[in-house]
């Protein structure tokens, strides 16, 4: 039986959130249940070294490199997992190809399923209700709040992240970029178009 | 017989509201803090994600609705903390008083899990290692891609009232087909709550919209949902 309960532990914290983590974080320290040194790793990994600019990559080389983004599309964990992108919430990974004829988006809507090794901590809006209502009902109204409109013949493919399968978005790569390096190319691509709500464009 | 978190087509929540790409990564500094607990809670090896994903759904839905997403977290995380007597309501509450004196909470003795407490210099392995959900079974696939299939009615957790599931409120009864077989993974619904991983079959399964939805966009548009052989049902 789940346990409901109106005197939930939580409310025994201080109501202020940022007392309420200050208050857990010292009674577990105390305890030696967690060491501070390890919450101060934890933030360095998710502040500074995992981060969209890894999924960019892997879209970069998958515009670049024919056999690369093949085999990506088959099966991306082996090809992820060489270049180091493996890890917590991105354990089982798909990329779903945009194309002229249908437009990928990701959304999770019973909690906030993300692909960490590749993206990061999600943001924000990924996390809002508005977000993880709307986009499985009415991804266009969404998109356009980005300002992305699709065009007419393009049909909207919405992922809902129900299991442990963690999806990241190959966007199509944007025209006049012929003789781009990887690195060049990897500069034009978005986080939110590794989500679905955003569309690379070329350097103007 | 829904809960609050399971919001997937719901109206009413207004306009997203898009960040600039090089947001900070954590808004508040406390948001930072309250990841990182939880995620060095997790390595005492108390529960699983399941386990975790169930505490926070299962606040009670003024709270949900009025939590900030790290609350939730904070609140689910209380909870754990509690159910598995890793702490008590007392050391929260003791916890409490002494962040409101600023005496910090001393002259609390070890933890018997003291020795299980992730150090700085594991944290990169523990991250990276993960947590695979994919596991051999003996259940064979009943479903191949193309089949078409329904997402059974009523929906929820068949084990347990009340209980943690991932089939969407709002996919209970729609008829899709089968995109693909995942391979087998730990069936949430019983891993959620002490009942053993039971792997059985995964698939994607591929939704027209207007399967799910009375007033869609584009007549293309489609929703794919990662479902478990026995969430769904032959058509």
């Amino acid at each position: 039986m789940p346990h409901d309960h109106a005197d939930a532990p939580h409310s025994l914290l201080p109501p202020d959130p940022a007392l309420r983590v200050k208050a857990l974080e010292s009674l577990l320290t105390e305890k030696g249940l967690i060491d501070p040194a390890a919450l101060d790793e934890i933030i360095d990994t998710y502040q500074n070294r995992i981060g969209p600019a890894n999924g960019a990559r892997v879209v970069a080389r998958a515009w670049s490199d024919p056999d690369f983004k093949a085999a990506l599309l088959a099966d991306a964990d082996p090809v992820l997992a060489e270049l180091g992108y493996y890890g917590r919430q991105g354990e089982h990974m798909v990329v779903v190809e945009n194309t002229p004829e249908q437009h990928n988006m990701v959304v999770c809507t019973l909690c906030s399923c993300y692909p960490w090794p590749l993206l990061g901590i999600p943001p924000g809006w990924y996390k809002s209700d508005a977000y993880r209502s709307r986009a499985v009902r009415e991804p266009r109204r969404v998109l356009a709040e980005f300002g992305v409109t699709l065009p007419e013949g393009t049909s909207v493919r919405v992922w809902d992240s129900t299991a442990e399968l963690r999806y990241l978005v190959l966007p199509m790569r944007p025209k006049d970029t012929e003789g781009l390096s990887e690195d060049a190319l990897a500069a034009l691509v978005s986080r939110d178009s590794m989500i679905g709500t955003d569309i690379p464009e070329a350097p103007r | 017989m829904s809960r609050v978190h399971d919001m997937g087509g719901r109206f009413g929540d207004g306009p997203v509201k898009p960040e600039p790409q090089d947001a900070p990564v954590f808004a508040e500094e406390w948001h930072a803090r309250a990841l990182a607990i939880t995620l060095a809670c997790g390595a005492l090896g108390q529960w699983n994600i399941d386990t975790s994903r169930h505490a926070r759904e299962r606040l009670a839905p003024l709270d949900y609705t009025r939590f900030s997403y790290y609350e939730k977290w904070l609140a689910g995380l209380a909870s754990l903390l509690v159910e598995k007597q890793v702490l008590s309501a007392e050391d929260l509450a003791g916890a409490a008083a002494a962040a409101g004196d600023g005496t910090g909470a001393e002259g609390v003795a070890p933890h018997p899990l003291a020795a299980r407490a992730l150090k700085a210099a594991d944290v990169a392995a523990a991250l990276a290692k993960g947590g695979p959900a994919d596991r051999p079974s003996a259940i064979a696939p009943s479903f191949a891609p193309g089949d078409a299939v329904r997402c059974r009615r009523p929906g929820g957790n068949r084990l347990v009232e009340g209980g943690h599931t991932r089939l969407p409120t709002y996919a209970v009864g729609a008829t899709g087909h089968i995109l693909w077989l995942h391979g087998s993974h730990v069936l949430p619904d019983s891993a959620a709550h002490g009942l053993g991983e039971a792997p059985e079959p995964l698939y994607a399964v591929v939704f027209p919209a207007d399967a799910l939805w009375s007033h869609t966009e584009h007549p293309g548009d489609e929703v794919v949902l990662d479902l478990w052989q026995s969430y769904l049902e032959p058509v």
